[in-house]
Protein backbone atom coordinates (compact mmCIF):
# COMPACT_ATOMS: atom_id res chain seq x y z
CA UNK A 1 0.00 0.00 0.00
CA UNK A 2 1.25 3.20 -1.24
CA UNK A 3 0.52 6.06 1.09
CA UNK A 4 1.14 9.64 0.76
CA UNK A 5 0.89 11.91 3.88
CA UNK A 6 0.27 15.96 2.91
CA UNK A 7 2.44 18.56 5.36
CA UNK A 8 2.12 22.34 5.93
CA UNK A 9 4.85 24.00 7.22
CA UNK A 10 3.25 26.48 10.41
CA UNK A 11 4.20 29.08 12.09
CA UNK A 12 3.89 28.06 16.07
CA UNK A 13 1.10 29.03 18.02
CA UNK A 14 3.33 30.88 20.37
CA UNK A 15 3.93 33.05 17.61
CA UNK A 16 3.23 36.96 17.62
CA UNK A 17 2.04 38.22 14.11
CA UNK A 18 3.33 41.59 13.40
CA UNK A 19 2.88 43.38 10.31
CA UNK A 20 5.31 45.19 7.76
CA UNK A 21 3.64 47.57 5.92
CA UNK A 22 0.83 45.70 4.54
CA UNK A 23 1.85 42.12 4.69
CA UNK A 24 2.55 39.89 7.59
CA UNK A 25 5.98 40.31 8.66
CA UNK A 26 6.73 36.50 9.14
CA UNK A 27 10.90 36.98 10.09
CA UNK A 28 11.59 35.27 13.16
CA UNK A 29 9.05 33.23 12.69
CA UNK A 30 9.18 29.50 14.52
CA UNK A 31 8.14 27.25 11.97
CA UNK A 32 6.75 24.08 13.11
CA UNK A 33 4.92 21.31 11.51
CA UNK A 34 0.98 22.01 11.23
CA UNK A 35 -0.18 20.31 14.35
CA UNK A 36 -3.01 18.19 12.96
CA UNK A 37 -0.46 17.32 10.55
CA UNK A 38 0.99 15.34 13.29
CA UNK A 39 -1.87 12.96 13.76
CA UNK A 40 -1.69 12.18 9.95
CA UNK A 41 1.84 10.85 9.67
CA UNK A 42 1.72 8.89 13.08
CA UNK A 43 -1.50 7.44 11.29
CA UNK A 44 -0.01 6.44 8.18
CA UNK A 45 3.33 4.85 9.92
CA UNK A 46 0.61 3.01 12.26
CA UNK A 47 -1.02 1.82 9.29
CA UNK A 48 2.63 0.83 7.75
CA UNK A 49 3.36 -0.86 10.75
CA UNK A 50 0.73 -3.47 10.49
CA UNK A 51 0.57 -3.54 6.50
CA UNK A 52 2.93 -5.48 4.68
CA UNK A 53 5.05 -3.84 1.63
CA UNK A 54 3.67 -0.46 2.68
CA UNK A 55 5.43 2.72 1.86
CA UNK A 56 4.76 6.51 3.39
CA UNK A 57 5.90 9.37 1.54
CA UNK A 58 5.81 12.98 3.08
CA UNK A 59 4.77 16.04 0.71
CA UNK A 60 4.84 19.49 0.94
CA UNK A 61 4.77 22.37 -1.07
CA UNK A 62 6.57 25.47 -0.03
CA UNK A 63 9.85 27.39 -0.15
CA UNK A 64 12.36 25.62 -0.28
CA UNK A 65 14.51 27.52 2.00
CA UNK A 66 12.23 26.34 5.12
CA UNK A 67 9.88 23.64 3.99
CA UNK A 68 12.44 20.86 3.85
CA UNK A 69 12.01 21.04 7.44
CA UNK A 70 9.03 19.81 7.93
CA UNK A 71 9.74 17.01 5.39
CA UNK A 72 12.75 16.09 7.34
CA UNK A 73 10.83 16.05 10.40
CA UNK A 74 8.19 13.84 8.80
CA UNK A 75 11.06 11.79 7.92
CA UNK A 76 12.63 11.42 11.23
CA UNK A 77 9.22 10.30 12.36
CA UNK A 78 9.65 7.37 10.31
CA UNK A 79 8.60 8.30 6.96
CA UNK A 80 10.28 6.75 3.84
CA UNK A 81 10.93 9.52 1.76
CA UNK A 82 10.03 13.24 1.49
CA UNK A 83 8.63 14.65 -2.00
CA UNK A 84 9.07 18.75 -1.86
CA UNK A 85 7.08 21.12 -4.09
CA UNK A 86 9.53 24.13 -4.09
CA UNK A 87 7.00 27.35 -4.24
CA UNK A 88 9.01 30.80 -3.38
CA UNK A 89 5.07 32.81 -2.95
CA UNK A 90 2.03 31.37 -0.84
CA UNK A 91 -0.49 29.75 -3.46
CA UNK A 92 -4.08 29.20 -2.75
CA UNK A 93 -5.64 26.31 -1.53
CA UNK A 94 -6.84 25.22 -5.12
CA UNK A 95 -3.28 25.52 -6.89
CA UNK A 96 -1.59 23.74 -4.20
CA UNK A 97 -4.25 20.92 -4.27
CA UNK A 98 -3.70 21.02 -8.02
CA UNK A 99 0.11 20.84 -7.91
CA UNK A 100 -0.37 17.88 -5.32
CA UNK A 101 -2.58 15.93 -7.43
CA UNK A 102 -0.49 16.58 -10.22
CA UNK A 103 2.98 15.08 -8.31
CA UNK A 104 1.01 12.31 -6.40
CA UNK A 105 -0.25 11.27 -10.14
CA UNK A 106 3.49 11.25 -10.62
CA UNK A 107 4.57 9.34 -8.58
CA UNK A 108 2.23 6.52 -9.73
CA UNK A 109 -0.82 7.29 -7.15
CA UNK A 110 -1.89 6.51 -3.64
CA UNK A 111 -3.93 4.07 -2.16
CA UNK A 112 -3.51 6.17 0.50
CA UNK A 113 -3.59 10.25 1.28
CA UNK A 114 -3.58 11.36 4.69
CA UNK A 115 -4.32 15.00 5.72
CA UNK A 116 -4.57 17.42 8.74
CA UNK A 117 -8.05 18.48 9.10
CA UNK A 118 -6.84 22.12 8.64
CA UNK A 119 -3.76 24.02 8.87
CA UNK A 120 -3.81 26.36 11.49
CA UNK A 121 -2.52 29.71 9.88
CA UNK A 122 -5.40 30.05 7.52
CA UNK A 123 -7.69 27.91 8.48
CA UNK A 124 -9.21 27.13 5.84
CA UNK A 125 -9.88 23.39 5.75
CA UNK A 126 -9.44 22.82 1.35
CA UNK A 127 -6.34 21.32 0.51
CA UNK A 128 -8.30 17.62 1.51
CA UNK A 129 -11.21 17.70 -0.08
CA UNK A 130 -9.75 19.76 -2.95
CA UNK A 131 -7.17 17.58 -3.79
CA UNK A 132 -9.18 13.97 -3.46
CA UNK A 133 -11.63 15.91 -6.21
CA UNK A 134 -8.72 16.53 -8.32
CA UNK A 135 -7.39 12.93 -7.89
CA UNK A 136 -11.20 11.92 -8.42
CA UNK A 137 -11.09 9.80 -5.08
CA UNK A 138 -13.08 9.79 -2.39
CA UNK A 139 -12.45 11.68 1.69
CA UNK A 140 -13.60 11.63 4.84
CA UNK A 141 -12.51 14.65 6.68
CA UNK A 142 -12.66 15.50 10.48
CA UNK A 143 -11.08 12.08 11.47
CA UNK A 144 -10.86 10.74 14.60
CA UNK A 145 -10.89 6.84 14.48
CA UNK A 146 -9.67 5.02 11.16
CA UNK A 147 -9.56 1.40 10.10
CA UNK A 148 -8.11 0.24 6.70
CA UNK A 149 -8.62 -2.98 5.20
CA UNK A 150 -7.10 -3.76 1.61
CA UNK A 151 -9.60 -2.37 -0.47
CA UNK A 152 -11.77 0.10 2.32
CA UNK A 153 -11.19 1.88 5.27
CA UNK A 154 -13.89 2.59 7.60
CA UNK A 155 -13.46 6.10 9.79
CA UNK A 156 -15.40 7.94 12.41
CA UNK A 157 -15.69 11.49 11.41
CA UNK A 158 -16.32 14.28 14.25
CA UNK A 159 -19.75 16.62 13.29
CA UNK A 160 -21.33 19.42 15.44
CA UNK A 161 -22.36 18.81 19.18
CA UNK A 162 -20.15 15.87 19.18
CA UNK A 163 -22.08 13.29 16.80
CA UNK A 164 -20.29 11.27 14.77
CA UNK A 165 -20.66 10.11 10.93
CA UNK A 166 -19.10 6.35 10.56
CA UNK A 167 -18.35 6.48 7.08
CA UNK A 168 -17.36 3.71 4.95
CA UNK A 169 -14.76 4.53 1.92
CA UNK A 170 -13.65 2.47 -1.01
CA UNK A 171 -9.40 2.57 -1.71
CA UNK A 172 -8.54 4.52 -3.23
CA UNK A 173 -9.35 7.50 -0.67
CA UNK A 174 -8.01 10.47 1.29
CA UNK A 175 -8.70 11.15 4.92
CA UNK A 176 -8.16 13.98 7.08
CA UNK A 177 -7.10 13.61 10.53
CA UNK A 178 -8.43 15.45 13.66
CA UNK A 179 -7.05 15.29 17.44
CA UNK A 180 -7.62 12.53 19.27
CA UNK A 181 -7.24 9.75 16.22
CA UNK A 182 -3.32 8.97 17.77
CA UNK A 183 -1.02 10.26 20.38
CA UNK A 184 2.02 11.13 17.58
CA UNK A 185 5.52 9.95 18.19
CA UNK A 186 8.39 12.30 18.60
CA UNK A 187 11.03 12.07 16.35
CA UNK A 188 14.00 10.01 17.89
CA UNK A 189 17.33 11.11 17.61
CA UNK A 190 18.63 8.07 16.38
CA UNK A 191 14.88 8.86 13.48
CA UNK A 192 16.63 12.42 13.22
CA UNK A 193 20.08 10.25 12.19
CA UNK A 194 18.49 8.17 9.58
CA UNK A 195 16.40 10.93 8.35
CA UNK A 196 19.44 13.01 7.04
CA UNK A 197 20.50 9.52 4.77
CA UNK A 198 16.51 9.41 3.23
CA UNK A 199 15.45 10.24 -0.40
CA UNK A 200 14.26 14.44 -0.54
CA UNK A 201 13.15 14.48 -4.17
CA UNK A 202 12.51 18.15 -5.44
CA UNK A 203 10.14 19.71 -7.75
CA UNK A 204 9.67 22.53 -8.40
CA UNK A 205 6.15 24.32 -8.74
CA UNK A 206 6.71 25.83 -12.41
CA UNK A 207 7.98 22.94 -13.82
CA UNK A 208 3.99 21.77 -13.00
CA UNK A 209 1.56 22.28 -16.37
CA UNK A 210 -1.54 22.72 -16.63
CA UNK A 211 -2.33 24.28 -13.06
CA UNK A 212 -5.03 26.65 -12.46
CA UNK A 213 -4.72 30.24 -11.79
CA UNK A 214 -5.65 31.66 -8.98
CA UNK A 215 -9.17 32.72 -7.86
CA UNK A 216 -8.84 34.80 -4.88
CA UNK A 217 -6.24 37.36 -4.26
CA UNK A 218 -5.67 39.27 -0.77
CA UNK A 219 -6.34 43.12 -0.86
CA UNK A 220 -5.58 44.04 2.47
CA UNK A 221 -4.23 42.56 5.62
CA UNK A 222 -4.50 43.79 9.47
CA UNK A 223 -3.92 43.34 13.04
CA UNK A 224 -6.59 42.97 14.98
CA UNK A 225 -8.25 46.00 17.06
CA UNK A 226 -6.75 46.96 20.21
CA UNK A 227 -8.97 46.06 22.60
CA UNK A 228 -10.18 48.67 25.33
CA UNK A 229 -8.85 47.84 29.25
CA UNK A 230 -10.14 45.74 30.91
CA UNK A 231 -12.76 46.81 33.57
CA UNK A 232 -11.99 45.08 36.90
CA UNK A 233 -15.13 44.26 39.36
CA UNK A 234 -13.96 44.22 42.60
CA UNK A 235 -15.75 43.24 46.14
CA UNK A 236 -16.56 39.89 47.59
CA UNK A 237 -18.09 37.23 45.15
CA UNK A 238 -21.69 38.20 45.58
CA UNK A 239 -21.04 41.69 44.68
CA UNK A 240 -19.06 41.13 42.21
CA UNK A 241 -21.40 38.53 40.93
CA UNK A 242 -24.09 41.22 41.12
CA UNK A 243 -22.03 43.86 39.17
CA UNK A 244 -21.17 41.51 36.22
CA UNK A 245 -24.88 40.34 35.41
CA UNK A 246 -25.77 44.51 36.17
CA UNK A 247 -23.09 45.60 32.81
CA UNK A 248 -23.87 42.66 30.78
CA UNK A 249 -27.34 43.95 30.64
CA UNK A 250 -27.08 46.91 30.73
CA UNK A 251 -23.68 47.93 29.64
CA UNK A 252 -23.01 45.28 27.26
CA UNK A 253 -26.68 44.60 26.49
CA UNK A 254 -25.63 41.07 25.71
CA UNK A 255 -28.14 38.57 27.85
CA UNK B 1 -24.59 41.95 -10.42
CA UNK B 2 -24.25 38.82 -8.80
CA UNK B 3 -26.45 35.54 -8.78
CA UNK B 4 -26.43 34.43 -5.88
CA UNK B 5 -27.27 31.20 -4.43
CA UNK B 6 -27.41 30.02 -0.60
CA UNK B 7 -26.54 26.64 0.70
CA UNK B 8 -29.34 26.62 3.40
CA UNK B 9 -28.14 23.78 5.87
CA UNK B 10 -31.35 22.73 7.97
CA UNK B 11 -31.72 20.67 11.59
CA UNK B 12 -34.63 19.04 12.33
CA UNK B 13 -36.26 20.11 9.42
CA UNK B 14 -36.02 24.29 10.10
CA UNK B 15 -33.52 26.46 8.84
CA UNK B 16 -30.11 27.00 11.26
CA UNK B 17 -29.54 30.26 12.36
CA UNK B 18 -26.69 30.40 9.76
CA UNK B 19 -28.62 29.55 7.34
CA UNK B 20 -31.12 32.80 8.12
CA UNK B 21 -27.55 34.95 8.51
CA UNK B 22 -26.52 34.14 4.82
CA UNK B 23 -30.16 34.59 3.95
CA UNK B 24 -30.49 37.82 5.36
CA UNK B 25 -27.13 38.96 3.92
CA UNK B 26 -28.17 38.01 -0.18
CA UNK B 27 -31.51 39.60 0.25
CA UNK B 28 -29.68 42.72 1.13
CA UNK B 29 -27.29 42.89 -1.65
CA UNK B 30 -31.07 43.38 -3.51
CA UNK B 31 -31.44 41.26 -6.64
CA UNK B 32 -33.09 38.02 -6.49
CA UNK B 33 -31.50 35.61 -5.30
CA UNK B 34 -32.21 31.28 -5.36
CA UNK B 35 -31.48 28.76 -2.30
CA UNK B 36 -30.86 25.00 -2.08
CA UNK B 37 -31.93 23.29 0.55
CA UNK B 38 -31.68 18.97 0.67
CA UNK B 39 -33.53 16.40 2.44
CA UNK B 40 -37.24 14.94 2.02
CA UNK B 41 -38.20 17.78 3.98
CA UNK B 42 -37.01 20.43 1.32
CA UNK B 43 -40.46 20.97 -0.40
CA UNK B 44 -42.27 22.13 3.00
CA UNK B 45 -39.19 24.56 3.10
CA UNK B 46 -39.78 26.30 -0.14
CA UNK B 47 -42.42 28.56 0.99
CA UNK B 48 -39.95 29.92 4.27
CA UNK B 49 -37.23 30.47 2.08
CA UNK B 50 -39.93 32.78 -0.01
CA UNK B 51 -40.32 34.59 3.54
CA UNK B 52 -36.53 35.19 3.77
CA UNK B 53 -36.66 36.88 0.20
CA UNK B 54 -35.27 33.89 -1.98
CA UNK B 55 -36.91 33.74 -5.27
CA UNK B 56 -35.88 30.22 -6.40
CA UNK B 57 -35.61 27.81 -4.31
CA UNK B 58 -33.71 24.65 -5.73
CA UNK B 59 -34.34 21.02 -3.75
CA UNK B 60 -32.62 18.25 -3.59
CA UNK B 61 -35.36 16.25 -2.18
CA UNK B 62 -35.08 12.14 -2.24
CA UNK B 63 -34.21 10.31 0.31
CA UNK B 64 -30.80 10.26 -0.14
CA UNK B 65 -30.68 13.63 0.83
CA UNK B 66 -31.35 13.50 4.40
CA UNK B 67 -28.05 12.47 5.59
CA UNK B 68 -24.82 14.08 4.18
CA UNK B 69 -22.20 12.23 1.98
CA UNK B 70 -19.87 14.13 0.39
CA UNK B 71 -19.87 12.37 -2.93
CA UNK B 72 -23.52 12.95 -3.56
CA UNK B 73 -23.83 16.52 -2.20
CA UNK B 74 -21.09 17.30 -4.14
CA UNK B 75 -22.50 16.03 -7.18
CA UNK B 76 -25.89 17.65 -6.12
CA UNK B 77 -24.73 20.96 -5.58
CA UNK B 78 -21.98 20.97 -8.50
CA UNK B 79 -25.70 20.74 -10.46
CA UNK B 80 -27.67 22.98 -8.56
CA UNK B 81 -24.82 25.34 -9.51
CA UNK B 82 -24.49 25.11 -13.13
CA UNK B 83 -28.47 24.82 -13.56
CA UNK B 84 -29.16 27.65 -11.60
CA UNK B 85 -26.46 29.90 -13.43
CA UNK B 86 -25.59 31.16 -9.75
CA UNK B 87 -21.92 33.10 -9.80
CA UNK B 88 -21.61 33.14 -6.31
CA UNK B 89 -22.33 30.81 -3.94
CA UNK B 90 -22.07 31.36 0.37
CA UNK B 91 -22.33 28.43 2.89
CA UNK B 92 -21.75 28.28 6.43
CA UNK B 93 -18.40 26.96 7.52
CA UNK B 94 -19.68 24.27 9.65
CA UNK B 95 -18.90 20.38 9.03
CA UNK B 96 -20.73 19.98 5.99
CA UNK B 97 -19.78 23.20 4.48
CA UNK B 98 -15.81 22.95 4.95
CA UNK B 99 -16.40 19.09 3.83
CA UNK B 100 -18.24 20.19 0.92
CA UNK B 101 -17.58 23.45 -1.04
CA UNK B 102 -13.42 22.71 -1.23
CA UNK B 103 -14.83 19.84 -3.30
CA UNK B 104 -17.55 21.52 -5.16
CA UNK B 105 -14.74 24.55 -5.70
CA UNK B 106 -12.01 22.13 -7.09
CA UNK B 107 -14.48 20.56 -9.42
CA UNK B 108 -15.74 23.64 -11.05
CA UNK B 109 -12.25 25.74 -10.62
CA UNK B 110 -14.34 28.06 -8.53
CA UNK B 111 -12.00 30.66 -5.86
CA UNK B 112 -12.89 29.52 -2.77
CA UNK B 113 -12.79 31.67 0.40
CA UNK B 114 -13.08 30.03 3.53
CA UNK B 115 -13.85 30.73 7.40
CA UNK B 116 -14.64 34.18 6.82
CA UNK B 117 -15.88 36.46 9.55
CA UNK B 118 -17.13 39.54 7.23
CA UNK B 119 -19.23 39.79 4.05
CA UNK B 120 -19.40 42.90 1.60
CA UNK B 121 -21.74 42.23 -0.89
CA UNK B 122 -22.16 46.13 -2.28
CA UNK B 123 -19.70 46.42 -5.71
CA UNK B 124 -16.94 43.97 -5.82
CA UNK B 125 -17.45 40.67 -3.61
CA UNK B 126 -15.05 40.81 -0.51
CA UNK B 127 -14.70 38.47 2.24
CA UNK B 128 -12.95 39.06 5.69
CA UNK B 129 -11.14 36.02 7.39
CA UNK B 130 -9.13 35.68 10.46
CA UNK B 131 -5.43 34.23 9.98
CA UNK B 132 -3.53 32.44 12.55
CA UNK B 133 -6.36 32.24 14.80
CA UNK B 134 -7.26 35.68 14.67
CA UNK B 135 -3.86 37.28 15.13
CA UNK B 136 -4.03 38.91 11.70
CA UNK B 137 -7.21 39.54 9.28
CA UNK B 138 -7.07 39.15 5.83
CA UNK B 139 -9.58 41.05 3.22
CA UNK B 140 -9.55 38.40 0.14
CA UNK B 141 -11.55 39.26 -2.90
CA UNK B 142 -11.72 37.23 -6.32
CA UNK B 143 -9.88 37.22 -9.73
CA UNK B 144 -10.37 35.27 -12.99
CA UNK B 145 -13.86 34.61 -13.88
CA UNK B 146 -16.03 31.53 -12.75
CA UNK B 147 -18.18 30.79 -9.67
CA UNK B 148 -16.74 32.18 -6.44
CA UNK B 149 -17.49 30.76 -3.19
CA UNK B 150 -17.87 31.71 0.47
CA UNK B 151 -17.96 29.79 3.64
CA UNK B 152 -18.68 32.03 6.45
CA UNK B 153 -18.51 31.20 10.27
CA UNK B 154 -21.68 30.51 11.85
CA UNK B 155 -22.77 33.96 14.77
CA UNK B 156 -20.83 36.67 11.75
CA UNK B 157 -23.86 38.19 10.23
CA UNK B 158 -27.33 39.58 11.81
CA UNK B 159 -30.49 37.80 10.88
CA UNK B 160 -33.40 39.72 9.70
CA UNK B 161 -36.68 39.01 9.80
CA UNK B 162 -38.77 36.50 7.16
CA UNK B 163 -40.87 39.45 6.12
CA UNK B 164 -40.41 39.11 2.36
CA UNK B 165 -43.29 39.40 0.37
CA UNK B 166 -41.66 36.52 -2.03
CA UNK B 167 -43.10 33.71 -3.82
CA UNK B 168 -40.49 31.09 -4.27
CA UNK B 169 -40.90 29.18 -7.82
CA UNK B 170 -39.52 25.61 -6.15
CA UNK B 171 -37.30 23.97 -8.79
CA UNK B 172 -36.37 20.10 -7.89
CA UNK B 173 -33.18 18.36 -8.76
CA UNK B 174 -32.77 14.86 -9.00
CA UNK B 175 -30.33 12.47 -7.55
CA UNK B 176 -27.59 13.01 -9.64
CA UNK B 177 -25.87 9.47 -11.35
CA UNK B 178 -22.98 9.08 -9.19
CA UNK B 179 -20.37 6.16 -8.64
CA UNK B 180 -20.61 6.56 -4.79
CA UNK B 181 -17.69 5.29 -3.10
CA UNK B 182 -18.95 6.60 -0.31
CA UNK B 183 -21.23 5.24 2.42
CA UNK B 184 -22.22 6.25 5.89
CA UNK B 185 -23.18 3.51 7.57
CA UNK B 186 -24.20 5.62 10.65
CA UNK B 187 -24.55 8.69 12.62
CA UNK B 188 -24.24 8.64 16.56
CA UNK B 189 -25.24 10.85 18.09
CA UNK B 190 -23.76 13.34 20.47
CA UNK B 191 -24.10 13.43 24.25
CA UNK B 192 -26.12 16.85 24.19
CA UNK B 193 -28.62 18.46 22.42
CA UNK B 194 -26.24 21.70 22.88
CA UNK B 195 -25.10 23.98 20.35
CA UNK B 196 -21.83 23.00 19.48
CA UNK B 197 -19.09 25.28 20.13
CA UNK B 198 -18.65 26.81 16.55
CA UNK B 199 -22.31 28.48 16.71
CA UNK B 200 -23.18 28.94 20.26
CA UNK B 201 -24.01 32.47 21.33
CA UNK B 202 -22.85 31.83 24.65
CA UNK B 203 -19.62 30.20 25.82
CA UNK B 204 -18.44 29.24 29.57
CA UNK B 205 -14.79 27.70 29.30
CA UNK B 206 -12.51 26.36 32.15
CA UNK B 207 -9.11 25.62 32.92
CA UNK B 208 -6.60 24.52 34.39
CA UNK B 209 -7.44 26.81 37.71
CA UNK B 210 -10.42 24.84 38.10
CA UNK B 211 -7.64 22.47 39.98
CA UNK B 212 -9.87 18.88 39.03
CA UNK B 213 -12.25 17.72 36.26
CA UNK B 214 -15.15 17.28 38.52
CA UNK B 215 -15.24 21.20 38.76
CA UNK B 216 -16.28 21.36 35.59
CA UNK B 217 -19.89 20.74 37.27
CA UNK B 218 -20.09 24.14 38.32
CA UNK B 219 -19.64 25.61 35.15
CA UNK B 220 -22.46 23.24 33.52
CA UNK B 221 -24.41 24.39 36.09
CA UNK B 222 -23.46 28.10 34.82
CA UNK B 223 -24.20 27.53 31.46
CA UNK B 224 -27.35 25.48 31.89
CA UNK B 225 -28.89 28.80 33.68
CA UNK B 226 -27.36 31.16 30.42
CA UNK B 227 -28.51 28.51 27.87
CA UNK B 228 -24.58 27.67 26.94
CA UNK B 229 -21.78 25.43 25.70
CA UNK B 230 -18.75 24.72 27.69
CA UNK B 231 -15.49 24.34 26.22
CA UNK B 232 -12.22 24.34 27.79
CA UNK B 233 -8.03 24.90 27.54
CA UNK B 234 -6.03 22.79 25.69
CA UNK B 235 -4.07 22.32 29.06
CA UNK B 236 -7.20 20.58 30.12
CA UNK B 237 -8.14 18.39 27.22
CA UNK B 238 -4.72 17.24 27.00
CA UNK B 239 -5.09 16.30 30.83
CA UNK B 240 -8.08 13.65 30.09
CA UNK B 241 -10.57 16.05 32.28
CA UNK B 242 -12.87 16.49 29.20
CA UNK B 243 -13.40 15.49 25.78
CA UNK B 244 -10.99 16.99 22.85
CA UNK B 245 -14.13 18.36 21.34
CA UNK B 246 -14.64 20.73 23.59
CA UNK B 247 -11.15 22.32 22.75
CA UNK B 248 -10.79 26.34 22.45
CA UNK B 249 -7.72 27.65 20.92
CA UNK B 250 -6.08 27.76 17.47
CA UNK B 251 -5.49 23.78 17.94
CA UNK B 252 -8.96 23.15 18.76
CA UNK B 253 -12.38 24.91 17.83
CA UNK B 254 -11.98 28.91 16.80
CA UNK B 255 -15.16 30.71 19.00
CA UNK B 256 -16.46 34.10 18.55
CA UNK B 257 -19.91 33.81 20.65
CA UNK B 258 -21.58 36.84 22.00
CA UNK B 259 -20.62 36.36 25.31
CA UNK B 260 -17.19 33.90 26.37
CA UNK B 261 -16.87 33.78 30.13
CA UNK B 262 -13.04 31.83 30.60
CA UNK B 263 -12.83 30.41 34.17
CA UNK B 264 -9.71 29.34 35.72
CA UNK B 265 -7.60 29.78 31.83
CA UNK B 266 -4.65 31.92 32.36
CA UNK B 267 -4.73 32.94 28.82
CA UNK B 268 -2.15 30.98 26.66
CA UNK B 269 -2.01 32.93 23.11
CA UNK B 270 -2.83 30.09 21.50
CA UNK B 271 -5.60 30.14 23.64
CA UNK B 272 -6.69 33.71 23.04
CA UNK B 273 -6.39 32.80 19.34
CA UNK B 274 -9.17 30.73 19.40
CA UNK B 275 -11.53 33.04 21.04
CA UNK B 276 -10.52 36.64 20.93
CA UNK B 277 -13.00 37.07 18.23
CA UNK B 278 -15.86 36.75 21.68
CA UNK B 279 -17.82 40.16 21.25
CA UNK B 280 -17.86 40.22 25.04
CA UNK B 281 -15.15 38.31 27.60
CA UNK B 282 -15.26 37.58 31.01
CA UNK B 283 -12.46 36.30 32.45
CA UNK B 284 -12.54 34.94 36.12
CA UNK B 285 -8.28 33.83 37.57
CA UNK B 286 -6.58 34.50 40.70
CA UNK B 287 -3.93 35.66 39.24
CA UNK B 288 -4.69 38.87 38.46
CA UNK B 289 -1.45 39.37 35.93
CA UNK B 290 -2.77 36.18 33.66
CA UNK B 291 -2.83 36.87 30.11
CA UNK B 292 -6.63 36.56 30.03
CA UNK B 293 -7.64 39.83 31.66
CA UNK B 294 -5.43 41.72 28.50
CA UNK B 295 -7.85 40.17 26.03
CA UNK B 296 -10.88 40.71 28.93
CA UNK B 297 -13.87 43.49 28.94
CA UNK B 298 -14.85 42.83 32.65
CA UNK B 299 -12.29 40.71 34.78
CA UNK B 300 -12.75 39.17 38.05
CA UNK B 301 -10.25 38.10 39.95
CA UNK B 302 -11.31 35.57 42.54
CA UNK B 303 -11.68 31.67 43.33
CA UNK B 304 -14.00 29.99 40.91
CA UNK B 305 -15.05 27.87 44.10
CA UNK B 306 -16.93 31.02 44.91
CA UNK B 307 -17.23 32.98 41.94
CA UNK B 308 -19.11 30.56 39.90
CA UNK B 309 -22.24 30.03 42.15
CA UNK B 310 -22.35 33.21 42.99
CA UNK B 311 -22.46 33.94 39.32
CA UNK B 312 -24.83 31.23 38.30
CA UNK B 313 -27.49 32.46 41.50
CA UNK B 314 -27.05 35.98 40.03
CA UNK B 315 -27.74 34.76 36.41
CA UNK B 316 -30.67 33.01 37.44
CA UNK B 317 -32.30 36.04 38.98
CA UNK B 318 -31.91 38.07 36.15
CA UNK B 319 -33.25 35.22 33.33
CA UNK B 320 -35.43 33.11 35.21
Amino acid sequence: MKIFVCLKQVPDTETKIKLAGDQIDLSGVKWVMNPYDEYAVEEALKIREKTPGATVQVITLGPKSRAAEVLRTGLAMGADEGILIDAPNPTEPLVTASALAQVIAQEGGAQLILTGRLAIDDNAASVGPMLAEKLKIPHVSVVARLSVEAEQLVAEREIEGGAKEIVQLRLPALVSANKGLNMPRYASLPGIMKAKKKVLKEIALDSLTGLPSSRTQIIKMELPPEKPAVQMLTGDAQNQAQMLTKLLRDEAKVL
Amino acid sequence: MEKILVFAETHNNELKRSAQELLTAARSAGAPFAAVVSGTGAAGLVATLGKWGAAEVHTLAAKEFDAYNSELFAAGLADVIAKSGATLVLGAASSVGRDLFPRVAARLNAGLISDCTGLNLAGEVTARKPLYAGKAFATQGFSGSGVKMILMRPNQLPVGQADANVTAQAIAHSVPATDLRTLVKEIVKGTTEKLDLTEANIIVSGGRGLKEAGNFKLLEQLAEVLGATVGASRAVVDAGWVPHDMQVGQTGKTVAPTLYIAVGISGAIQHLAGMSGSKVIVAVNTDAAAPIFQKATYGIVGDFATVVPALTEEFRKLLH
